[in-house]
């Protein structure tokens, strides 16, 4: 149990996914103009990661590993993220309406989302079981989301201040991403 | 000859890709804590961008449209693999150096980018100068950004000590990587070199190729 809440402490905020792994950087600056549609996105990171580190962490153990074929695994999690956000996407557009009217936009986008192809590859490096798989994706989703509620936070107060031309844009988004990583930087203690 | 010569020059200066398009964020903050790391991911992502867009170029004919991204995905990867054992085998320390940054070129938005955008429309060769174009011009703004951190974070370049002032250990951290870029762009925009920087804060054009079809959807609905 104690391992566990380590996971999620590490995943989440010691080693956050966006502002000290620089995973899934696109989707970060990219859709983080409002908190509403940013914690949307949260959440659908939050179900396709949870889900996959828990398909790819079975794939690898009971079909990867024994057969010998670790240099497959690339591939074979590639290609069940797309498999497991197509099928995500379907199932929510059938079962939950409401739900996949405010995701359903996102939930292509995430198969490009590093983060989720990253946790899967990060968990076989660590040798984490199935539970240790899906906390670590989970605590990886919650660190995504934070990161990215938090930005768009900063941002919707943005347009109403005088920013230097040439910082308008994209460099007045970076610099709050430097601010935000430089706070990050002090949950290293936490480990 | 003059149309190939154009792929290079367009991929390097035009359109280059780290820093006008704004493509493959993550590769381009994540390793370029020394001009050597930023050296070796632009110099793998150029391989596998220079043989995938070859090979999809020639499959482009028997390749179903409705089917083309997953295609696209596993000739990508099949070539993320042979790259990755390769250093494993013959660079170990760059490999333990990019680390898990090696089998995310993967998900580089540059290649998908570039294999949907030209190698499916485009014959062979061509395709081929566009992947090499692209490739150097990514591996030129990975080395500028991590020569820039590793000078001022570490006080060398490529491993030489240049030492006349006290390193800032803040440049090779995470938050430096953010602050390195911002300002490079600023720079940019101030001299007025115009980037598709505004665009990554957009939503839409930021990524690759298969946010095409999420902006179209986004547009039908609006």
């Amino acid at each position: 149990m104690k391992s566990l809440i380590t996971i999620i402490v590490t995943t989440a905020l010691v080693n956050n996914v966006v502002l000290s792994q620089f995973l899934g950087i696109c989707s970060f600056l990219g859709v983080s103009q409002q908190k509403k549609a940013s914690f949307s996105l949260g959440m659908a990171v939050t179900v396709v990661l949870v889900a996959a580190s828990a398909v790819a962490s079975l794939l690898y153990t009971y079909v990867l590993a024994p057969l010998n074929l670790d240099y497959l695994k690339t591939i074979v999690f590639i290609l069940v993220i797309a498999a497991l956000v197509q099928m995500v996407e379907m199932f929510l557009k059938k079962n939950a309406h409401a739900i996949y009217q405010s995701l359903g936009i996102y939930l292509p986008l995430i198969t490009t989302n590093c983060a989720v192809l990253g946790v899967a590859l990060t968990n076989v490096q660590n040798g984490y079981n199935l539970i240790e798989g899906v906390t670590a994706g989970l605590g990886t989703a919650i660190g995504f989301t934070v990161a990215i509620v938090l930005l768009a936070a900063v941002r919707e107060h943005l347009d109403e201040e005088a920013i230097p031309a040439p910082f308008r844009g994209a460099p007045i988004v970076l610099l709050c991403a430097t601010l935000m990583a430089m706070a990050f930087m002090g949950f290293s203690g936490l480990s | 000859m003059k149309a190939y010569w154009e792929r290079i020059t367009n991929g390097i200066f035009k359109e280059n890709p780290a820093l006008i398009l704004m493509l493959g964020m993550c590769p381009t903050l994540a390793v370029t804590t020394s001009a050597i790391n930023g050296l070796g991911m632009g110099l793998s992502s150029l391989v596998v961008l220079a043989i995938s867009n070859v090979v999809i170029s020639l499959l482009r004919k028997i390749i179903p449209d409705e089917v083309r991204l997953p295609a696209f995905i596993v000739v990508v990867a099949s070539f993320v693999t042979v790259v990755e054992l390769l250093m494993e085998a013959y660079m170990e320390s760059l490999y333990a150096a990019l680390g898990i940054y090696i089998p995310l070129i993967v998900v580089n938005c540059i290649i998908l980018g570039r294999a949907e955008a030209f190698a499916s429309k485009n014959p062979p060769l061509l395709s081929l100068f566009d992947g090499l174009g692209m490739g150097l011009g990514f591996t030129g703004a990975l080395v500028i950004i991590g020569a820039i951190r590793e000078l001022l974070g570490a006080g060398s370049i490529f491993g030489f000590q240049v030492g006349f002032f006290e390193p800032i250990a803040f440049f090779v951290r995470a938050p430096g990587a953010f602050l390195v870029l911002a300002i490079l762009v600023a720079i940019m925009n101030a001299i007025g070199i115009k980037t598709r920087a505004n665009k990554i804060t957009e939503g839409c054009d930021g990524c690759c190729a298969s946010c095409s079809s999420v902006c179209d959807k986004k547009e039908a609905n609006v």
